[in-house]
């Protein structure tokens, strides 16, 4: 019965394969210009094999003068901390929000929705920010805009509503307090969900360089997107200083190699989490 | 005195409905879980609430000194916006640039699912999502290093088969029109894989029975694409776009500042509300006239979502989110 379609299905992995170039071929540019020598890239331009290759770009990166190491540092510190208490945060309102005995359940519900749907924009943000004295410091990566979204927490609801009321009444049974209820029978069941939150969190700390620019002066405190989105002036700065001297830095391939190794841990988490990701955006955005 | 069963109705409903100390009964009551949802309540009120008696400032002239208090000076800061050619230039791009970015996102989605749908290789599937769904990941600092290594006049890729081709490499970054085309499918790029996930996860979750009938009465492929998969597919997929729809006047601020970035060429076709009012803050240095486009933002923005998710729970009122 299937065999029939043989050539549609040949024609259907063409389109997809495609696409798929597409998708990958401006990716696989960056990886290997990153790789490229100054030279190459000026005679050659931006290839997806380099003429000249060279591991500059990368040993520059890590010297005694970079900036790379203490940007990545940032941005380790603000991702890490700021996941952490965003799916926490998410994690319990989002269970009190499914729990049926809590009656102002609607209420705290709405009160969440009306910030998704109106809000006071980008001054009023920065004001109350400066107010907290969000500015200048690793705080300032951590709190503002990024630590809770009510998307994620509801995303939480509707993934716990789908569990059975009876596991919270046998556990009550049991003598278990309802803090225990949450955390030792709800929580193990909420993986995928809890996954998929810890993903969406963590992307978002990650490539966010929005507070930085809006809340950030210090150098000190530059996460790595920051760095890298200022990597261009300051690399055209370096370049015209030097400008008689015979050896130019390598600036496209440094920028490049930036991007890269930008990019180089989501590369290694991704494929463990996806598969739950796609699991626990389904069941909590899609219901039934 | 006889007791109708109307009035006791009526007990029992104001019973239910709590007064002050019912209320403090049931914070106790409850305390643990009122207690787990105070961290998030308390952020979003900060950020969600806290936050809007600021919007006052935008009828004001913003002093840091005396801040929300500051001299009252009604309208101007909105006449000043609406007398300028920048109003309808930034609510053009919002709306032209999402609105497209929405339906071309969607349709190109859907179609992207059902091929994925019609796959048998199974390791083919795997690999070709996993490659389709990167760009998702990859922030927009990147992608628009990932952008110049392809437009750049003299190195980029793009220019270098233009030249190869034996055409004239073109400078893109000083020519607005080609913008719309490039942003559109730079939101293609990063956002079809991830759509047509989910479409995809839709589709698979569809009773396989229902395939199995329309074989034996002698469906085609095609035809069962067209009568099942499509119309169970579009439900979902609709809500979600509508939704997205909602947003249309909020423009992605981290993809056009990193993107376009400070360059007044493209600003006529790619400047943003959003990005229009980062920039009146950044550069005037007064708050008062970017709040004032904020506020217009906020309105318009408001009426939009609330109108489409109106919408959307009257359509698909399953797939409401609140």
């Amino acid at each position: 019965m299937r065999r029939r379609f043989t050539i549609s299905q040949a024609l259907t992995v063409a389109v997809v394969s495609l696409i798929a170039i597409f998708c990958l071929t401006p990716m696989l540019m960056v990886l290997m210009t990153s790789f490229a020598t100054e030279r190459a890239i000026t005679v050659n331009g931006y290839t997806l094999w380099p003429a000249e290759w060279s591991g500059e770009a990368y040993r520059r990166m890590f010297n005694s003068v970079s900036k790379v190491p203490k940007a990545y540092w940032v941005t380790i510190r603000s991702t890490l901390a700021g996941t952490l208490a965003a799916v926490v945060m998410s994690y319990c309102a989002g269970y009190t929000l499914s729990c049926p005995q809590c009656k102002f359940r609607n209420g705290l519900a709405l009160y969440f929705y009306i910030t998704m749907i109106f809000s006071a924009g980008l001054v009023p943000w920065y004001m109350v920010n400066r107010a907290l004295g969000l500015t200048d410091n690793i705080w300032a990566l951590i709190v503002p805009s990024l630590m809770f979204s009510p998307f994620n927490m509801y995303l939480v609801r509707n993934f716990l509503r789908g569990v059975p009321d009876s596991l919270r009444e046998s556990g009550l049974i049991d003598g278990a307090g309802e803090a225990r209820i949450a955390f030792t029978i709800y929580l193990p069941l909420a993986t995928p969900v809890l996954a998929t939150i810890t993903l969406f969190y963590a992307i978002s700390y990650w490539n966010n360089y929005f507070n930085a620019v809006m809340l950030v002066n210090k150098a000190d405190y530059y996460p790595l997107q920051m760095l890298l989105f200022n990597i261009q002036s300051e690399l055209s700065m370096i370049s015209n200083m030097m400008t008689g001297v015979s050896l130019t830095p390598p600036k496209e391939s440094f920028k490049m190699a930036t991007s890269i190794i930008t990019i180089g841990p989501i590369i290694l988490v991704y494929p463990f989490l996806q598969r739950y990701f796609i699991k626990g955006m389904v069941v909590g955005a899609v219901k039934g | 005195m006889t007791v109708d069963p109307a009035s006791n109705t009526m007990r029992t409903h104001r019973a239910k409905r709590l007064g002050l100390p019912g209320v403090i009964h049931e914070l106790i009551r409850n305390r643990v879980l009122y207690i787990l949802v105070l961290p998030a309540a308390l952020y979003t009120f900060i950020y969600g609430y806290i936050t809007l008696p600021y919007m006052a400032i935008a009828f004001e002239k913003f002093n840091f000194r005396t801040g929300i208090f500051s001299q009252w000076v009604g309208m101007k800061n909105f006449q000043y916006f609406f007398k300028s050619t920048w109003a309808a230039t930034v609510t053009r791009n919002t709306l032209i640039l999402n609105f497209l970015f929405i339906v071309i996102v969607y349709a190109s989605s859907i179609v992207l699912a059902l091929l994925l749908n019609e796959i048998r290789a199974k390791r083919f599937l795997k690999v070709s999502q996993t490659v389709m769904l990167f760009p998702y990941f990859i922030s927009w600092v990147v992608v628009s290093y990932m952008l110049q290594g392809l437009l750049n006049t003299s190195t980029g890729l793009l220019n270098r088969v233009i030249v190869g081709m034996g055409g004239a490499a073109v400078s893109f970054y000083s020519t607005p029109g080609y913008w719309y085309v490039i942003l559109i499918l730079l939101r293609v790029w990063k956002y079809i894989g991830w759509t047509s996930v989910i479409y995809l996860s839709v589709i698979t979750g569809i009773d396989e029975s229902l395939y199995e009938a329309a074989y034996i009465d002698g469906a085609g492929r095609l035809q069962s694409v067209r009568y099942i998969t499509l119309p169970l597919l579009l439900p979902t997929a609709s809500i979600l776009t509508l939704m997205e729809i909602g947003r249309i006047f909020y423009g992605d601020f981290s993809m056009f500042y990193a993107v376009i970035r400070d360059n007044g060429s493209l600003m006529p076709v790619a400047e943003v509300i959003d990005t229009y009012v980062y920039r009146t803050f950044k550069l005037t240095g007064n708050p008062s006239l970017s709040m004032a486009v904020g506020m217009y933002q906020s309105l318009v923005g408001f009426a939009l979502v609330f109108g489409s998710n109106t919408l959307a729970n009257k359509l698909y009122p399953e797939g409401a989110l609140f």
